[in-house]
């Protein structure tokens, strides 16, 4: 074993008398990736935080972290300025805040460049194109003077690891590079990691909630929970045999079962949709144009779908696919401007959405901090949609029936007098579900409403889901770029791409058999615990 | 961490301090001032600052403590005055142009917005006061209408912030119309946004409206105002230099006093700093 290029010894955090980090201890080999894994508030991003002495002011870090020998929690600020950016990249997850908006690309990597290797302007300028050039934005078609927001989020990441890169750093920390891409850039970008990293023989540390995409890359795995490495090693032997029962709780819940397919008989296949939108168009606002009008531009482009009673139905799609502008139609939420939408039979559009009809469709949404009025308790959030029905309860029994929608989500009937702060994520997308079945609609539509959870929430609330449709035999509308949550949760999926739909068909069939070729390369970029171990297996027994 | 003092928390608490003074002594100067502001003593004019009448006699002598006193009241009067008819009128206009965005009604409030900003406060002033004879309400209503393109702007911004939030798609999916949403959900969520404002705004109607009295065009005589005791004061500065520092500094620390107030609020209602350790 050669010398570890970072050796981190009892790494402790303490802020504001909580522990943050306790006892870390981690080693990362020149040339290899060591994947930290965990969940929010494991303390994986302030580990990375601790080692470049940037945790927040006011914390107190102890123990060692050397880098090739030089001990940096001792080290001055004006050192640790050198070897941030110098002897340590740091690519983060967010592509579009973490560059300059104002500065061109060849800007951003040439000032790594200057900086910590002293060089000129114009041989700064040259090693950024040369940069650029390694990850994938040749100067011919991506000169050096474009500016961030011309760029696509991959690109983007492409540049923020050229940055990274530039001056030559020995350790790279990237810290959720691709959560924030769709999966098949994902794929792209771990790959472009994989080999800039192998290529310079700088080690690497991947920091990632994703066990999938961790198993990928890393040779070596630490798993934290609460601040504490829980369990480390090489990659394949620790998926092989998992000690810590945390870490098979984590490995369990990010493996969602594919549902079964349902059954011939509870098909009722004759019976009329429930929902139905037929060559249904979506058009924003274009671009304004200095003369004339603005050119729209087209989010959904003749969509037909149909939702039957009961049933369960994916719409997957990435980023731009308009599967959100879809569901925002089919909720008349906003004007359509072409086809029709029809629940239960009736046409159902933004300007005609009689409460009657609208109570037949709920909503989930994602952002489980941005979908409730942080002034409001729970007990009125909850009952908000009770307006809609024509005998709403009042007074007592409009309470009680609160408290019994928190106990059928899985709270507690005193949580209805508590805020949306003082809740988790998980807790709050309970109470979302919980606001929407108030008025017993026959279609809960989820947009992406698991996608922000950590997996063993993530697998609670897709059971609670279950659950709820097997006893009111609710209609599912699950729209989400996470193929495998499609897989656990639909009976039948439609796949998006430029505002049209390119498959349809039932789940298990099209994940067995995919006809699109879109279809394909999102199967294929997607993500798989088991398919990265046989891969990596099947490479050391090379 | 925590013993470090936040930025604005001193200067919030002189901007308390100094808006509490002006808003004592106007309250009480309705129940008792030292002097009758109004009463004239020919034989005790232009006294310079002695125990008997602490910041000195005008040329009529009138006690200038009394009068200061007096013209807090109607200082503070107009420029709330004027404030609550901006806030009045800008906040559910910008409300109503955000619910409307990207219609004909956003685009005419927002328009008719900017041409009232454009057109000089002073001379619609001198207009209202030829129109109607000079006066407080005609103070009132001039600075009043420059308030409401302000809060109409900034509660627009504001709220346009709001309904792209997935809190108010949700309430739209419960069947709420966009009046409901406007008032239940997104006006009380700008509430801090236009507190903050509103002490700014109050601050620069007392400035304007000691420019108003002081070419004449405010408060009228026999009523006291700091304006028009600058303006009489100004053939005697050099004689009686207290006649135009007292009411100056009435002025100036009122203003600085609501301002504080305002940016103290601004800071501690700031979720930046909510959110730090």
């Amino acid at each position: 074993m050669t010398a570890p290029l970072l050796s981190i010894e009892n790494l402790s955090l303490r802020l504001d008398g909580r522990d943050i980090l306790r006892s870390v201890s981690l080693t990362l080999a020149p040339g290899r990736v060591l994947g930290l894994v965990g969940e929010s508030g494991s303390g994986k991003s302030m580990t990375a935080l601790a080692v470049l002495g940037l945790a927040p002011p006011g914390a107190t870090a102890t123990g060692r972290v050397l880098l090739d020998g030089e001990d940096l929690l001792q080290a001055g600020e004006r050192r640790m300025r050198s070897v941030r950016g110098g002897d340590v990249g740091l690519v983060f997850q967010e592509p579009m805040t973490a560059l300059d908006p104002l500065q061109t690309i060849g800007d951003q990597v040439a000032e790594a460049v200057r900086l910590h290797r002293g060089a000129s302007r114009a041989e700064a300028r040259r090693a950024a194109a040369a940069m650029l050039e390694r990850v994938g934005l040749p100067a011919a078609r991506f000169p050096l003077s474009r500016h961030p927001h011309e760029l696509s989020g991959g690109q983007r990441q492409r540049v923020a690891i050229a940055a990274a890169m530039a001056a030559g750093p020995r350790l790279l920390i990237a810290d959720e590079p691709t959560t924030a891409l769709d999966v098949t850039t994902q794929a792209r970008i771990l790959d472009l990691l994989r080999q800039v990293t192998r290529e310079d023989g700088v080690g690497l540390i991947l920091i990632s909630h994703d066990l999938a995409v961790v198993a990928d890359l890393a040779d070596d795995i630490a798993i934290l929970k609460d601040g504490e490495v829980v369990e480390a090693g090489e990659t394949l032997s620790l998926f092989r045999e998992l000690r810590h029962p945390y870490s098979r709780a984590l490995v369990e819940a990010s493996a969602l079962r594919p549902r079964p397919p349902p059954g011939t008989a509870s098909r009722t296949v004759d019976a009329p949709p429930l929902l139905e939108a037929a060559g249904l168009i979506r058009e924003h606002n274009g671009a304004r144009r200095l003369w004339g009008p603005a050119r729209p531009f087209r989010a959904v482009d003749g969509v037909d779908l149909t939702l039957h009673a009961g049933e369960r139905v994916g719409l997957v799609g990435e980023s731009g696919s308009g599967k959100s502008t879809l569901l925002r139609a089919l909720l008349a939420l906003d004007d359509i401007q072409g086809g029709a939408v029809r629940l239960d039979g009736r046409r159902f559009e933004r300007r005609r959405a009689p409460a009657d009809l609208r109570r037949k469709i709920q909503v989930v949404f994602q952002d489980p901090y941005g979908s409730f009025d942080p002034r409001w308790k729970v007990a009125d959030l909850i009952a908000e949609p009770l307006r809609l029905s024509p005998d709403a309860p009042i007074g007592a029994a409009r309470r009680r029936r609160v408290e019994a929608m928190l106990e059928q989500v899985g709270l507690k009937p005193a949580d209805a007098d508590r805020r949306p702060h003082a809740f988790s994520g998980g807790q709050r997308q309970r109470i979302a579900i919980a606001r929407a079945l108030i008025v017993e609609p026959q279609i809960l539509a989820l947009d992406e409403a698991v996608s922000a959870l950590d997996v063993r929430v993530r697998a609670q609330i897709l059971s609670l889901l279950d659950d709820l449709s097997e006893r009111l035999g609710l209609a599912y509308l699950f729209v989400t770029h996470d193929l495998s949550v499609v897989r656990a949760a639909t009976d039948r999926l439609l796949v998006m791409q430029n505002g049209k739909v390119v498959e349809t068909g039932e789940t298990a069939a099209v994940f067995a058999a995919p006809r699109h070729p879109y279809t394909r390369t999102l199967l294929a970029a997607t993500p798989d615990l088991e398919r990265a171990l046989a891969a990596r297996a099947a490479q050391v027994a090379l | 961490m925590s013993a470090a003092p936040r930025p604005g928390r001193s200067g919030l608490a002189l901007g308390l301090v100094l808006t509490g003074l002006l808003a004592g002594a106007a309250v009480l100067s309705l129940v008792w001032t030292p002097y009758d502001p109004a009463a004239q003593d020919i034989g005790r004019r232009m006294l310079p600052p002695s125990a008997a009448h602490l910041l000195g006699t005008d040329h009529f002598g009138r006690d200038v403590l009394s009068m200061i006193m007096a013209g807090a009241r109607a200082s503070l009067g107009v420029a709330l005055a004027a404030t609550a008819i901006g806030l009045g009128v800008g906040a559910p206009l910008g409300l109503l142009a955000a619910s409307r965005r990207d219609g004909v009604v956003d685009e005419a409030v927002m328009r008719v917005n900017d041409i009232v900003f454009a057109f000089p406060a002073l001379v619609l002033a001198i207009l209202l006061a030829a129109v109607f004879g000079p006066g407080a309400a005609g103070a009132i209503v001039a600075i009043g209408l420059f308030n409401v393109p302000v809060f109409a702007r900034l509660t627009r911004a504001g709220a346009l912030g709001q309904w792209s939030r997935d809190y108010v798609s949700a309430a739209r999916a419960a069947g709420r119309s966009d009046l409901a949403i406007s008032i239940e959900h997104i006006a009380p969520n700008l509430a801090g946004l236009l507190i903050v404002q509103a002490a700014i705004q109050a601050a620069l109607g007392v400035g304007a409206e000691a420019g108003l009295s002081y070419v004449g065009l405010g408060v009228q005589p026999p009523s006291p105002s700091w304006g028009r005791m600058l303006n009489d004061a100004q053939t005697l500065a050099g004689t009686a230099p207290w006649l135009a520092v007292f009411p100056g500094l009435a002025i100036a620390l009122s203003v600085l006093g609501l301002s504080l107030l305002g940016e103290g609020l601004r800071d501690r209602l700031d979720p930046a700093w909510e959110r730090r350790p």
